[in-house]
């Protein structure tokens, strides 16, 4: 039957929402009533029917309306989707794992068709049917990351791995939770990571790089991370940050419901065969108050968790301005009853 | 405003002579000093296979003391942009022995690292060592201009007129610190610029 993908913004008039179902899969990052940062990565293998974990790379009914607003992005600042010269070889290994994928997953909405290094890849959600040489960037319209990014959801970047560190080469970075690929392509793990308050004293770091840099083909791993936002804007990059950052400002006990979004990204990390790159793509969520509170259990624990955020997590992920609002509202929801363990709404 | 320091941010260390016959000198301003110090330590001989680039700055300082070090070449450009050309040409050309030591303000050690890494250099492999001023090479995140020789905190965007705060975050790639508007959320909001980076 397929996906109906819905006809939304994530900009000017905002008129993105979730449907029902979608609420209930909402990837929900807190399994206890607080939080802090840990070295939370786990396989990445497929989870429940119904869930976003259902299949390994996630196509939801948001998915055109994201591609449409990532060529609305790339139009007006084309360096969100760069590639340093020695990367093409691991764009074309993203191309074949994306292409895999999705075609697996949602065959009826991709098919890849392989003769030897003569594939067809037809995308019929955006009524794409192109035949190209695998491997020939000449036979495409964009070099083969871009070329596949345009058509996945979600943030990718790609790690060069050497020297024992992993170094951000390449990237399409279009819905990022505010840091700029632009300035940070070239760099190595920390110094992607410098600006982190607290994980770098915690060891985090050097324990995820380790755990990264063994990762063997065909055994992903996975962790979740978050952020709020205000208005449901996939791009808050901080080459914008002078546009979207006032909404942090408009927060009003009458509009958090609307307003507030909890983003959540759900973080993959795949080894790629032919260049031995990772992969890194960043998927996000978003889900407004309102939307969240129909599950009385995430309603609840969300308000301890922000009520209860160490202060520096609170004023990196930018949340000052409208946290003690947000925690009123939430806390109306929050009779102070035990929430069960886990992720999911009981 | 202060902000803490970060991993991203360069470490700069003490030059010192390195084993091998070529060495290229890069510096500007009171960076001299760091060189003379240098020679102090340097075995004879030691800069018949030296060429130091030298921008001397308006009062021409120090430049005697780096004749008498008879290096087999001095050159002075007049500004980093004046040296480019040469410098391009000298990294393409280098042996591979070549020995990379780089002195002065943070702005021409992130220039002039650069330009090395892009003729394919490692970062580590080049000594360091910062002298003089500590004004800053700035990225504005939101226009990409940069903004040369900043000195105080928040600064203004020479190009958009943003006003921005200067971050510890550092691309060797840009040779710049990010600057990222700092009173983005409520533009009434007018944090006092002060002199951070003298
Ligand atoms: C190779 C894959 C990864 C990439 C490309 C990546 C990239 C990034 C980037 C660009 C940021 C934003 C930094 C900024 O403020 O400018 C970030 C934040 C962060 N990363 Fe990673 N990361 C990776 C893997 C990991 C892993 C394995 C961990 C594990 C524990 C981790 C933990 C974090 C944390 C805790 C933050 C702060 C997030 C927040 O509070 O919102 N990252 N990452």
């Amino acid at each position: 039957m397929g996906i109906t993908f819905r006809k939304e913004t994530f900009r000017d008039d905002y008129t993105f929402r979730n449907s029902p179902e979608h609420i209930r899969r909402f990837p929900f990052p807190f399994n206890e009533d607080a939080y802090m940062y840990a070295v939370n990565i786990e396989p990445h293998v497929v989870g429940p029917k119904g869930s976003v974990l259902e299949n390994l790379i996630d196509v939801d009914e948001h998915y055109v309306a994201e591609m449409q607003d990532r060529a609305l992005v790339l139009a007006e600042d084309p360096l969100r989707c760069q590639s340093l010269p020695h990367m093409t070889l691991a764009g074309w290994d993203l191309l074949e794992l994306l292409m895999e994928q999705q075609a697996l997953g949602y065959p009826e909405h991709f098919t890849l068709e392989r003769n030897g290094d003569r594939w067809r890849w037809i995308n019929r959600p955006l009524g794409i049917d192109d035949t190209f040489t695998f491997g020939d960037t000449s036979t495409l319209p964009y070099g083969p990351m871009e070329y596949i990014t345009r058509q996945s959801q979600g943030d990718f970047c790609i790690l060069d791995q050497r020297d024992g560190n992993l170094w951000m080469d390449a990237g399409m970075v279009t819905t990022q939770a505010d840091w700029s690929l632009d300035f940070d392509i070239g760099m190595n793990f920390f110094e992607w990571h410098a600006p982190v308050p607290l994980a770098h004293e915690k060891g985090i770091f050097t324990r995820a790089l380790k755990f990264l840099t063994n990762i063997q083909q065909g055994k992903p791993a996975r962790r979740l991370n978050w952020t709020m936002t205000i208005n449901p804007r996939l791009d808050t990059s901080p080459e914008n940050y002078h546009k979207w950052g006032p909404d942090r400002a408009t927060v009003t006990p009458d509009n958090v419901g609307q307003k507030v979004h909890l983003r959540v990204e759900l973080q993959s990390f795949w080894r790629l065969p032919r260049s031995n790159g990772i992969v890194f793509p960043i998927r996000c969520y978003l889900i407004n108050m309102d939307e969240l509170v129909t599950q009385p259990k995430w309603a609840r624990r969300l308000h301890r968790v922000i009520r209860d955020l160490p202060e520096e997590l609170a004023t990196y992920k930018g949340l000052t301005r409208y946290r003690p609002t947000l925690v009123e509202w939430l806390s109306k929801l929050d009779d102070g009853s035990p929430t069960s363990s886990g992720f999911g709404p009981d | 405003m202060a902000v803490k320091t970060i991993i991203s941010r360069p470490i700069y260390g003490t030059l010192s002579p390195q084993p091998g016959k070529h060495h290229l000198f890069i510096a500007d301003a009171e960076g001299a000093l760091a060189i003379i110090d240098m020679a102090g330590k340097a075995p004879s001989g030691f800069f018949d296979g030296a060429e130091i680039d030298f921008i001397p700055g308006p009062e021409g300082k120090h430049i005697a003391a780096l004749e008498a070090l008879e290096p087999a070449q001095l050159h002075l450009p007049p500004s980093f942009a004046s040296l480019l050309p040469r410098l391009r040409q000298t990294l393409t050309n280098a042996h591979m022995g070549l020995r990379i030591y780089l002195a002065g303000t943070e702005g021409l050690i992130g220039q002039a690292m650069q330009v090395a890494l892009e003729a394919g250099i490692d970062h580590t492999s080049m000594q360091t060592e910062h002298r003089g001023s500590l004004a800053r090479r700035m990225q504005c995140v939101h226009c990409k201009g940069i903004t040369e020789n900043v000195t105080t905190q928040p600064a203004l965007c020479s190009h958009c007129g943003l006003l921005l705060l200067v971050r510890d975050h550092y691309s060797r790639r840009l040779a710049a610190f990010q600057g990222v508007c700092i009173n983005a959320e409520d533009r009434s909001e007018i944090p006092p610029m002060e002199e951070a980076f003298p």
